[in-house]
């Protein structure tokens, strides 16, 4: 339609559309400017994927098909070289053929421990057993962590595929997935995965000819962190609570129902496709010296761009956090990073030019872990951060061992008091007894690693821990009810009454050119009333 | 399927019909929709979708695709059009998708302050 | 006469091992400094027991399968600094163990402190102060309260039930060891007891934190029995009993169960077995008891109802398997989880029960008293035991049958209490009418005892000739071929309801190819019972039994027939065996109860 006298062209016109053109271009004389015909842009003027800042320092093994195919479409997998590798395996190679290819590729579990997975296979395939089982570890609980739900939601054949290579190389006819029964969405596309490839033959008896057979079934937990442990997540899986046992006997001698089993995370079994596809060169030649391959990361906190990352081993954090994240948000001063969720740590920003693989980390006091990424800027409190970490493990303890049960309690009691201004003297030698004391005599890897988050920040910003203790201040601005309230000085305050006005809690009252004061009661020590008064009046008494 | 040749020329004969739908068929609209999109309001960007081809009879495929990791910009959605390349949108709100199909899916004009990204073929 | 032995075994982590365990390759490593060499299967702990190398623990029991939960067995193995649970660790060539180092104890030390925190400081008013394992390891490792008051914090704060009659649960002393949970598990199969929570508010309790009383608990109380601490104990009924004796209108008569006299001398130094029958007498007479009479006298009673009862299923091919009935735990285990299998139980009433109801009838009678004055105690191995006497089908003689039950200990308890040097007693003999027992009644105290002392008996009057001696041990579950007259019987003898289990579920199959069945709730029998003296562990118990067997074995008088005191009592007061007396005093129905 074209509309005259000047001669607009509107192009696909809707009967709705009339209304608006009436409306808007008839009436007020404005342009419709979405109906209007335009000259076709040329698509380079849109940046290719590979060219964003984003995407430029990723490299996308696992996470190549997400975001791209349909993950409810076992057609559109199949079409982008889907099960070509579990067909390889199968029909083509032994099972000793596939562990040799994964322990060359230098595969480790991408669970967070770095355990190599050629080696675990072997073990497992190594122990004589009448049957064996392959389990996959989707019980993601880190606060924060998201890949695995990414990936099963984005592409789960993927998983469903390593699996199936997985379970042949060990001599496994029987898996389960445990996944966390808070991930509706990622369960309907397993769910559906399953039954597309049990449809196709890819599941089943005598898979593609091979006379292996192999069924997978999906076991929901109950959204218990401490499940993520494979002994207890067995436990659960056998219909038990979930708590960890000692170790050993090794799941690769006595797993689920006493029988051989191997657990693998999401991401591990994720990379085997690629490895049997490409082979061990093309998979080791990515990384470092001891971590190969790549990590996917959930890159969360106070940075631009916030999402599901896959980087090479060996990336710098500075180039994750700066490159790939675009920095910190509104121009704030990066304080630290915490890798490794509740049983990492956190790093500052002296080591941001650190190459991360497993040991890298492991060395600065922090931990791969499962890939959650959670950056911190200038207005974090680190004891605040430590304390936020201690009581997620202190409440997902499964309360079986004395020190986790006992110490995680006792340490977050301390934290508690520290940053509620009661921090004692000899508080964070305390702490310190009981950290080591907790990861040296713990039963399972949770309460082993739950001391981290306040080791690493002991180390790295032990002051903040002294500023709360004696000074009784939060550097950060963060911990409220500090014991030490403010006080104005008579003699200096000149009665502007700035300090009343920012007070967040009206606890500063009097009249204009007289001395204010602060009511010792009500003061939360927020130290925004210091921060404001133009003439040093102000400090905590 | 009984062996790795059947499986073979599955993909193959898929692979044919994939392209041979992304140059000669029909305009493609795919939807981001991992728990990340939905949470940012994927599930109103697909209701709206399918809301204007409803109202402006046209003859498009809606597909849904996972996260692809900018959950910053989410939520996201890929307009292919026959023989061009996929463009990715972001950060999108209703009325942007009324915008999108009707000078980029109807006119094929991309909306240039609206796109991303696009897939290059052959680049990984 | 053949004997099948049916071993099940158990390896340490629960995993059935059937038939004899292959032979070990072995494993050569130091403790402190010794060169130990041991099977491949073993543990540190075991290691270091094997040399005489003390390490303390909690969590871990001997009978029990390896839990590793309160670390207080911390060792060092100096090969890669790294500090390993000992108990659940398993030994490898070339450790270099040590218990001594600094870090091994600051760490052992350190977990005790940890505990003490959560723990009430209540040990003068505790019913476990004096046998407490936490009490002893503090001890020991020399821990001041100022060494617990820097871990000092929130403390757990829950209600204590009490609600039962048998057995008593305060969680706030808990410290988690998960000894009740796996004994009611592993041995009993019943799982009453379960870990509940997270974290911190981790506890043991029951299912929808029910009363003990209100869940399928069989009150056998080896969860206090297994206790490290006063977290769980028996119902006290001290109180009552001194109230009873020191009130002259009452007439008290006290019965004491045929394992008493070889467990009770444990808490006066002797060694577990020892025979102190005529100490326990003269104890009992010196706190004030009226009449102190033996259990034996109506184990014999026992077998000649459920005896003749047998033989006439037996006859009749009527409710067989015949499963006997004397033990409470059982009984209860039937109710909740074979209702359909009660018509299998004998009737006859357990001993106590059949005990009290001749004491309030025929016993006053005799002695020309008025029964609403006679107070009836019974003492027992047992907190099952004080559930039974509640049940409302006991009041045959016209009143409560039994009105006290105290176990073992707490009839040590009293006896501590007015200060009885009771190893230096004069031994005293039971008192009369109802004092005369047989070796067959007193193995009643032991898993097999019942099924010897009836099998005597039975065989005698079919046959009339007398049996051989069983000898079945005190395994889990025996078999045994038995010819009487013309025909072979198969004879099951179980102890440990997860034991029991197995063969009811074969009964309930209708594959069982038993004609008799003995259940005793508790492993070992009633010399292993809820209430006996702490700690009780496999190889204390075999001394127990053994106690008891030479009893038998000296006395004159081994059948339940001849017993001269129960043959007047047929003869003056209930005619014959499974006559309407006997029915209606010393026999008892069944009910069935929920599963959970």
């Amino acid at each position: 339609m074209i509309v005259y006298p000047e001669g607009v062209f509107y192009c696909h016109v809707e009967a709705d559309d009339v209304a608006e053109i009436v409306e808007e271009h008839l009436l007020k004389g404005r342009i419709v400017e979405r109906l209007l015909f335009k000259e076709p842009l040329t698509e380079e003027t849109i940046p290719s994927y590979q060219d964003i800042d984003f995407y430029k320092k990723q490299h996308r093994i696992v996470l190549s098909n997400c975001g791209r195919i349909n993950p409810e479409s076992i057609q559109e997998y199949i079409a982008a070289g889907g099960y070509e590798a579990a067909g390889k395996a199968l029909t083509e190679m032994t099972p000793e053929e596939v562990i040799a290819e994964v322990k060359n590729a230098g595969l480790r579990g991408r669970g967070g421990a770095g355990f190599p997975t050629g080696l675990k296979w072997e073990l497992t395939r190594k122990t004589e057993s009448d049957k064996k089982y392959l389990v996959c570890n989707a019980d993601e609980g880190d606060p924060g962590a998201f890949m695995d739900r990414s990936l099963l939601e984005g592409d789960p054949h993927r998983i469903i595929e390593g699996m199936i290579i997985a379970a042949y190389a060990i001599g496994a006819d029987e898996g389960y997935i445990y996944i966390r029964a808070e991930y509706p969405l990622a369960i309907e596309r397993l769910e559906l995965a399953i039954e597309q490839a049990q449809n196709l033959g890819l599941l089943g008896k005598d898979i593609l000819g091979s006379g292996f057979d192999f069924d997978l079934h999906i076991k929901k937990g109950a959204g218990a962190f401490v499940c993520g442990e494979e002994t207890a997540l067995m436990a659960s899986i056998e219909g038990k609570r979930g708590m960890p046992r000692p170790k050993p006997p090794f799941p690769s001698v006595s797993g689920l129902w006493g029988k051989p089993t191997n657990i693998n995370n999401v991401e591990t079994f994720a990379n085997v496709p690629y490895i049997i596809n490409y082979g061990a060169e093309a998979f080791n030649s990515i990384g470092t010296e001891k971590s190969k391959g790549t990590k996917v990361f959930a890159l969360t906190g106070k940075i631009n761009n916030t999402g599901l990352v896959e980087v090479p081993m060996g990336i710098t954090l500075r180039e994750i956090i700066y490159d790939i994240g675009g920095g910190m948000n509104q121009g704030k001063k990066f304080k630290a990073v915490q890798t490794g969720g509740p049983s990492g740590g956190c790093i500052p920003a002296e080591l941001l030019d650190l190459k991360i693989d497993y040991e890298s980390l492991q060395e600065v006091g922090a931990m791969m872990g499962s890939g959650g990424m959670v950056v911190m800027d200038d207005s974090t409190c680190m004891v605040d951060v430590a304390r936020f970490f201690l009581s997620f493990t202190q409440s997902e303890s499964c309360g079986k061992c004395t020190p986790c049960r006992e110490g995680t309690k006792r340490m977050l009691e301390i934290l508690n008091r520290i940053c509620s201004g009661e921090g004692r003297e000899g508080d964070l030698e305390l702490l310190e007894e009981l950290a080591n004391h907790i990861k040296e005599t713990s039963l399972c890897q949770l309460g082993g690693s739950a001391p981290n988050p306040v080791l690493s920040t002991l180390l790295y910003f032990r002051d903040e821990y002294e500023a709360h203790i004696k000074d009784k201040r939060c550097p950060a601005n963060v911990c409220e009810g500090m014991g030490a309230v403010y006080v104005i000085d008579e003699n200096k305050c000149v009665g502007c009454g700035m300090c009343a006005r920012v007070c967040p809690i009206e606890a500063i009252s009097g009249k204009p050119k007289e001395p204010y004061r602060i009511n010792e009661d009500l003061c939360i020590s927020c130290g925004a009333c210091a921060a404001k008064c133009p003439v040093g009046a102000i400090s905590q008494g | 399927m009984k062996s790795l040749k059947e499986l073979r020329e599955l993909r193959e004969t898929l692979q044919k019909e994939i392209s041979a739908r992304n140059s000669a068929g029909k305009p493609k609209i795919i939807i981001g929709m991992g728990t990340c999109g939905i949470a940012a309001g994927a599930r109103e960007i697909l209701h709206t979708v399918l809301e204007e081809i409803e109202r402006r009879k046209l003859d498009v495929v809606v597909t849904q695709t996972g996260c692809i990791g900018m959950c910053e910009k989410e939520p996201l959605l890929d307009v292919q059009l026959p023989g061009k390349e996929r463009i990715t949108y972001g950060n999108l709100k209703k009325d942007d998708v009324k915008r999108i199909i009707v000078e980029h899916v109807i006119n094929g004009n991309i909306v240039t302050d609206l796109a991303i990204a696009r897939f290059e073929e052959g680049r990984d | 006469m053949a004997i099948l032995k049916l071993t099940l075994r158990f390896n340490k982590r629960g995993i059935l091992v059937k038939g004899s365990v292959p032979i070990m390759s072995k494993v050569t490593l130091t403790i402190d400094g010794q060169k130990v060499q041991v099977d491949a299967d073993k543990t540190i702990l075991e290691a270091a027991q094997e040399i005489g190398i003390k390490i303390p623990t909690l969590c871990y029991h001997p009978d029990l399968s390896l839990h590793g939960s309160c670390r207080v067995c911390v060792v060092e193995n100096l090969a890669n600094n790294r500090l390993l649970a000992s108990c659940v660790t398993p030994v490898m060539e070339g450790m270099e163990i040590s218990t001594l180092s600094a870090r091994a104890r600051r760490a052992r030390r350190r977990n005790v402190e940890l505990l003490l925190a959560n723990h009430p400081n209540d040990c003068l008013g505790c019913d476990r102060n004096g046998s407490c394992e936490l009490q002893e390891i503090t001890h020991e490792m020399s821990i001041r309260r100022e060494d617990v008051e820097r871990f000092a914090g929130e403390t757990r704060d829950l209600p204590v039930d009490e609600t039962g009659p048998s057995l008593k649960r305060d969680p706030n002393k808990c410290i988690l060891c998960g000894r009740c949970v796996r004994v009611c598990e592993e041995i009993q199969g019943v799982s009453a007891l379960q870990f509940s929570s997270r974290g911190f508010d981790s506890i043991v309790t029951t299912a929808f934190d029910l009363p003990q009383s209100e869940v399928n608990c069989a009150n056998c109380g080896q969860c206090a029995a297994v206790c490290p601490v006063g977290a769980i104990t028996e119902v006290s009924e001290i109180d009552r009993v001194w109230r009873v004796i020191e009130d002259p209108e009452k007439y008290v008569v006290v019965q004491t169960a045929p394992s008493i006299q070889a467990t009770i001398g444990e808490e006066f130094g002797f060694e577990p077995g020892t025979v102190v029958t005529g100490k326990l007498v003269a104890a009992l007479k010196k706190l004030g008891f009226d009449k102190v009479f033996s259990t034996e006298f109506s184990a014999d009673l026992t077998i000649m109802e459920e005896g003749n009862e047998f033989i006439k299923r037996i006859k009749g091919h009527k409710n067989l398997p015949h499963i006997t009935s004397c033990c409470p735990g059982w009984i209860k285990f039937a109710e909740h989880n074979y209702p359909d299998l009660l018509n299998h139980l004998s009737t006859a009433k357990s001993p106590q029960q059949m005990f009290s109801a001749i004491t309030k009838t025929y016993y006053a009678e005799k002695a020309g008293i008025d029964p609403a004055n006679i107070y009836t105690v019974a003492v027992m191995p047992c907190t099952a035991k004080k559930f039974e006497k509640e049940r409302e089908e006991h009041r045959d003689s016209g009143y409560q049958d039994t009105d006290a039950v105290l176990t073992t200990r707490e009839l040590a308890r009293m006896i501590k209490e007015v200060g009885l040097d009771f190893a230096n007693l004069e031994d005293e003999h039971y008192d009369e009418i109802m004092g005369s027992l047989t070796g067959a009644a007193t193995i009643f105290g032991t898993t097999g005892g019942v099924t010897e002392a009836a099998l005597r008996t039975v065989k005698e009057v079919l046959t009339g000739e007398p049996l051989e001696r069983l000898e079945l041990g005190y395994m889990g579950i025996k078999e045994a071929e038995v010819e009487i007259g013309d025909r072979k019987y198969n004879i099951a003898v179980v102890s440990g309801l997860a034991n029991a289990a197995k063969l009811l579920d074969e009964v309930r199959a209708g594959s069982s190819k038993y004609d008799w069945i003995e259940v005793m709730a508790c492993p070992h029998g009633c010399v292993g019972g809820g209430g006996q003296p702490l700690p009780a562990t496999k190889e204390k118990k075999d001394k127990r039994a053994m106690g008891l067997a030479s009893i038998d074995k000296s006395n004159t008088i081994r059948k339940s027939h001849e017993n001269l005191d129960i043959i007047r009592l047929y003869e003056e007061f209930l005619g014959e065996p499974l006559s309407g007396e006997s029915h209606h005093l010393l026999h008892t129905t069944y009910r069935k109860r929920d599963k959970n």
